[in-house]
């Protein structure tokens, strides 16, 4: 690891582990994810892939090892930091996890609100990002009302409306047609492009490759490789 | 921020009505029954101050105490601290008085061959010495003088009355202490109870960084407004009770002796900080448990 390597890393993990009880879901992770990297996390169900987003955005602890985030080691964030170290992330989650008694447009605005910031922007804020994911014409509407790929583009705006540095998405496309799934897929190089670091947790072959970019394979929670596949053609680490 | 957070303690409210309900029936009850201790020991102090307000005590002279002592004896008493004012009633005095107050039985009164009365010292107690326990003790130094027969102090049942009324009280500030922590721990289930239902979503705020203090204080506002809430239906409800039978008492026995009064606005707005502190605490207690998960 160069001192450039350092300088551009955003997430780093050293030896981590992550146990539940004798169970062990992460065996020495040792990575560097820098800044504006499109990461896929890949390998078989119970690989441990949602376990590792899971550490990252602390809603687990790690039972061992380090991992520092943006230069912050999370093992030693206080409490009261958590959220603010939180706000750095988008989350995607493949059940969506949107407020269902709430609208589109509160759904949203969540994130702002809870970051404080001023209610004319967050109106300005909430109606461009719907804009964006074509959802500007269901503010009012609840998510149970919505279609399964609505919900998700309404989750992708919920995870970008803050501009985080990071998107973390846990199979993102998982339960989505395949128009719901490009679409969704569009969105994240959008964001991508606007300088975001995205990891994609997925076990979806073709997505990857019709996507490009880094891959991580875990492998019954070990890391096995990491390699870069092109856009369309290269699938060497399968 | 607070508007804000006024409006979503509002929203909640209306997406979890019978939780709140239920919290706010609680609170409600709970503070009629505080409401209603406190409303009983305002009027009982009331009745017990108007009768303490006559306390007086009356030291009946030796048949052979010689009037040229009077001064003497009446400086003597008056050296004792709880005492306000002396006066002599002498037994011709008190024989008139009798006369006129029994008008109707003058018969009785024809046949006496001496005034069978004695002379008296009536002795008026200041103000700081408004109390049983100060008139016993002046009772038993009066007594003690060599000059008196016997000392009365009309209303000596009046005391055994206060001792059961101040027990009565410290009862009922047990009870409405108890009253107080089963209304916050009742609350606090309730909240619990809303919490536990709407956990995914404090879960979701969680994840998108909602700060602790972004999902406490609608619950902080919602305890505090169920509290008030709650104050509001206790305190009409009693004021209910209170004007059914406020007329009532007054035109009966106790009529024209005293007022009854409901509780002064300074009492009920303690009442409602009372109540609030209670729905707070309910949402305070829960929460703490609940977040440090």
């Amino acid at each position: 690891m160069t001192d450039t390597d350092e300088k551009r890393s955003i997430i780093r993990m050293f030896h981590v582990h992550r146990n539940y009880g004798t169970k062990k879901a992460l065996i020495d992770i040792t990575l560097d994810i820098f800044k504006n990297d499109f990461v896929f996390l890949t390998g078989a169900s119970g690989a441990g892939k949602t376990t590792l987003l899971k550490l990252l955005y602390l809603a687990e602890p790690v039972s061992e090892g380090q991992v520092l985030i943006d230069g912050m080691n999370i093992s030693r964030i206080p409490r009261k930091r958590v959220a603010f170290l939180r706000r750095k992330f988008g989350i995607i989650f493949q059940d969506y996890k949107l407020i269902a008694n709430r609208n589109v447009f509160d759904n949203v605005s969540l994130v702002l609100e809870a970051a404080g910031k001023k209610r004319r922007l967050i109106q300005k804020r909430v109606r461009g990002v719907l804009r964006l994911v074509g959802m500007e014409d269901r503010l009012t509407a609840l998510p149970p009302s919505l279609s399964g790929g609505e919900q998700q583009r309404i989750a992708v705006a919920r995870a970008i409306i803050g501009d985080p540095k990071i998107i973390l998405a846990d199979e993102p496309t998982g339960s989505l047609d395949d128009d719901s799934a490009n679409i969704i897929m569009k969105l994240l190089n959008g964001v991508h492009i606007r300088g975001a670091t995205v990891i994609i947790a997925t076990h979806d072959k073709a997505l990857i490759r019709k996507t490009g970019g880094r891959v991580l394979l875990l492998k019954q929670g070990r890391l096995q490789g990491s390699s870069i596949i092109e856009k369309h053609y290269d699938n060497s680490i399968f | 921020m607070i508007i804000l957070f006024f409006k979503r303690a509002l929203k909640d409210f209306r997406n979890n009505r019978l939780l709140n309900l239920i919290t706010l029936l609680t609170i409600s009850l709970s503070i009629l029954i505080v409401s209603a201790f406190i409303l009983f020991f305002i009027n009982t102090s009331e009745i017990m101050n108007f009768w303490k307000k006559g306390l007086r005590v009356m030291a009946y002279l030796k048949s052979d105490f010689p009037p040229s002592q009077l001064t003497a004896l009446s400086g003597q008493i008056l050296t004792l601290p709880a005492v306000e004012t002396v006066r002599f009633i002498s037994k011709e005095t008190a024989l008139n008085q009798l006369k006129s107050q029994m008008k109707r039985q003058a018969s009785l009164f024809e046949n006496l061959d001496k005034n069978p009365l004695p002379d008296a010292l009536e002795i008026q107690l200041n103000a700081k010495s408004q109390s049983w326990e100060k008139v016993e003790v002046l009772a038993t130094q009066i007594e003690a003088l060599d000059a008196v027969q016997e000392v009365e102090y009309g209303q000596r049942w009046l005391g055994r009355f206060t001792q059961i009324f101040n027990l009565f009280r410290l009862t009922g500030y047990t009870m409405c202490g108890i009253f107080f922590m089963a209304a916050v721990f009742i609350v606090a289930n309730t909240i619990r109870l809303v919490i536990y239902s709407r956990r995914d979503e404090i879960e979701i705020m969680r994840l998108v960084g909602a700060a602790e203090h972004f999902i406490k204080i609608p619950f902080y506002f919602q305890g505090l407004m169920q509290g008030a809430a709650g104050a509001g239906i206790a305190l009409a409800v009693l004021f209910m009770a209170y004007w059914s039978m406020a007329s009532n008492i007054e035109q009966g026995f106790f009529s024209g002796l005293f007022n009854v009064r409901f509780l002064s606005p300074l009492m009920a707005a303690l009442i409602i900080l009372l109540s609030m502190l209670v729905g707070w605490l309910g949402s305070y207690i829960s929460l703490k448990q609940y977040l440090k998960r």
